[in-house]
């Protein structure tokens, strides 16, 4: 493999990883954060499906060879797509922030609800 | 070119548009929206006239040949699965305008109809989308409408819900988009046909590997256990109109995105197995959470959950009885799941919430109400004669054909979910509906009915109404309906019709 393509194949493990663990934390601002990474990630190992990566785009080389458009037409429709959702994502981060003065993540409370029925029948 | 196929997909996105420009007169914006969808359910009816007997109808968008154009397909499934969802999407906007007009919803009217019409075109072209790119976008149109509609009178509840259900919705977005990279990377194309044959000859190890990677993408929207804690989360949380919809529909069409990609794409990989496990979890975890809760909205999420795992088991069996059997009951459970989120709307009416605690004596309240909520209820329990019962005795008959321990295990836990749907059902039923009703509620229903909004009530009680009629003609037209499904069935696991439709032009 040629190193370009070792470099693209570790940014995108580094990203993966990166963004399932952020996507993980309690913080919102992490979370969204974690999006953002896991969608570099996916842009990213879009290119890596193109073995001629390195070649220019649309306009080729010396001997006219080009690299794989399509992948890279599919990535700017996936980056636009999670461009657009992250900033939803901000609007609504922020509007926890408003509601909630932070921006953890709490706990499902009807869920905790629920788990309480149980305890008076429990102590009686 | 056969551009009837595109109708459902343009038609609404063309009603969006002019639903935006109409947001000043709410009449006019209310006659347009359910004019668009009207047109729609007529070419869902048209296409499904169409494809009878099997037949697939490919049309190229853009005008390139298959491997690289835009294909849209419509055959047998997709079909069925547009004109029910069109069906249901209409009347649910009825009653939603209904709502607007009885003024009983915060919902900004002018903001949720251009959106419920994208969301329409992306149920639509995720049905009809013949690459698996177009699969994605269709599933992105689709998300990002469901989006904006989940934060529609927002409160701090569901500000919460929303980001629960944007941030898992879209890592399953992005797990997608992984799996398409994988996908191109060893086959070089994008289109479900041409990627079925290619597939044929790509190493077993990593075929099965990535039909795990897809059944874990639309698994994730289809709410299977164990990926299914985002649901009860956030559907019951959002305005009626939208919990019904989403309810009905959006875990479907990640239902038939798994029924479209196990059958054409890893058709030869055994991974059964493992959904017959996945299968069993999610029928009985989800049913089991059904039974603590006490609000009926989250009552009938968990239930929804739990029946998402009938028609993964029906799939998992692999035989054109066992496909036709989840056909059906897709049809079944998307009329039905919707008709029991509409009827919750109306209990709201009168208690100003879903929770059992403080409900009492619904029938003497509202007799009708009663009854709208009985019938469907019966339905999703399975109760004979209702469609719930034709659609699992249909998967249970596939279910002990196909044989073997494993299969029978998942028909035990079939038989023992539905028991237990109808505890939960019944649990509802006597602890709402039975007993003296509350005095506010008496209270509540003698303001309703001196309430200037009369119109617009009655226009909620017909759509319901309808729903619990389109239940029982769903049990009624089971023969014919059933019919259309071991059609679709035998096209989806011969592939052949499905490749050559789309491939005709390739050549």
């Amino acid at each position: 493999m040629s190193a370009p393509g070792l470099l693209l194949v570790v940014a995108v493990a580094v990203l993966y990883s990166g963004g399932f663990y952020l996507l993980l934390q309690r913080s919102l601002m992490r979370v969204v954060l974690g999006i953002v990474m896991l969608g570099h990630a996916a842009n990213l190992s879009l290119m890596l499906t193109d073995e001629a990566i390195t070649l220019p785009p649309l306009l080729g080389g010396p001997q006219g060879e080009i690299s794989d458009p399509l992948p890279q037409a599919m990535a700017l429709t996936a980056i636009v797509i999670t461009f657009g959702v992250t900033t939803f994502l901000l609007a609504l981060a922020y509007r926890v922030w408003l509601g909630d003065n932070n921006d953890e993540v709490p706990d499902d409370l009807e869920d905790r609800r629920i788990g309480r029925l149980r305890e008076p029948e429990d102590s009686s | 070119m056969n551009l009837m196929i595109a109708v459902p997909f343009v038609v609404p996105l063309l009603g969006a548009a002019l639903a935006l420009l109409l947001r000043r007169s709410p009449r006019a914006q209310r006659v347009s929206s359910a004019v668009t969808l009207a047109v729609v359910v007529a070419g869902a009816t048209l296409l499904l006239d169409t494809t009878a007997g099997g037949a697939v109808a490919v049309t190229q968008a853009g005008g390139w040949d298959a491997p690289l154009g835009i294909t849209l397909v419509v055959d047998p499934l997709s079909a069925l699965l547009l004109l029910v969802s069109s069906v249901v999407l209409l009347l649910v906007l009825l009653y939603a305008v209904g709502q607007d007009i009885s003024g009983l919803s915060r919902a900004m009217p002018q903001v949720f109809h251009p959106i419920y019409l994208v969301l329409t075109a992306g149920v639509c072209l995720s049905f009809m989308a013949g690459d698996l790119f177009n699969l994605f976008v269709g599933f992105e149109i689709m998300l990002t409408a469901s989006y904006a509609l989940i934060t529609q009178a927002l409160t701090r509840e569901r500000v919460r819900a929303s980001m629960i259900y944007t941030v898992v919705s879209l890592t399953s977005s992005i797990l997608f988009l992984t799996g398409i990279a994988l996908v191109y990377a060893l086959t070089g194309t994008v289109n479900l046909a041409d990627v079925a044959e290619k597939l044929g000859g790509a190493p077993p190890e990593l075929r099965a590997v990535l039909a795990l990677l897809f059944l874990v993408v639309f698994g994730i929207k289809a709410a299977i256990v164990p990926m299914h804690f985002w649901l009860p989360d956030s559907y019951p949380v959002a305005i009626t109109r939208i919990s019904a919809i989403f309810a009905a529909l959006l875990t479907k069409v990640a239902v038939y995105a798994i029924i479209r990609t196990q059958t054409l794409l890893f058709a030869g990989d055994d991974i059964s197995s493992v959904m017959l496990w996945i299968a069993i979890a999610t029928m009985v975890v989800g049913i089991l959470g059904a039974l603590v809760q006490d609000d009926i909205n989250r009552i009938m999420s968990f239930v929804l959950v739990s029946h998402i795992g009938f028609m993964i088991f029906g799939l998992a069996l692999n035989t054109v009885a066992g496909i036709a059997g989840v056909l059906y009951y897709l049809v079944h459970h998307i009329v039905v799941q919707a008709t029991m989120f509409l009827v919750n709307g109306l209990v709201r009416q009168y208690v100003g919430h879903t929770s059992l605690r403080s409900i009492r004596g619904l029938t003497a309240v509202s007799p009708v109400l009663a009854l709208f909520f009985f019938l469907p209820a019966l339905s999703l329990a399975g109760m004979p004669p209702m469609s719930g019962f034709v659609a699992k005795v249909a998967l249970f008959e596939a279910g002990a054909q196909a044989g073997g321990w494993l299969v029978w295990t998942a028909l035990v836990a079939g038989v023992l979910t539905s028991l237990l749907t109808l505890m939960a059902i019944f649990r509802v039923w006597v602890r709402a509906f039975w007993g003296t009703p509350l005095p506010d509620m008496l209270e509540a229903r003698a303001e309703l009915r001196r309430g200037p909004d009369v119109a617009g009530r009655r226009v909620m009680a017909v759509t319901t109404g309808a729903m619990v009629g389109a239940g029982i003609a769903v049990t009624v037209g089971a023969g014919p309906l059933l019919e259309i499904a071991f059609t679709a069935a035998e096209d989806l696991l011969d592939g052949d019709a499905y490749i050559e439709a789309v491939m005709e032009g390739a050549t």
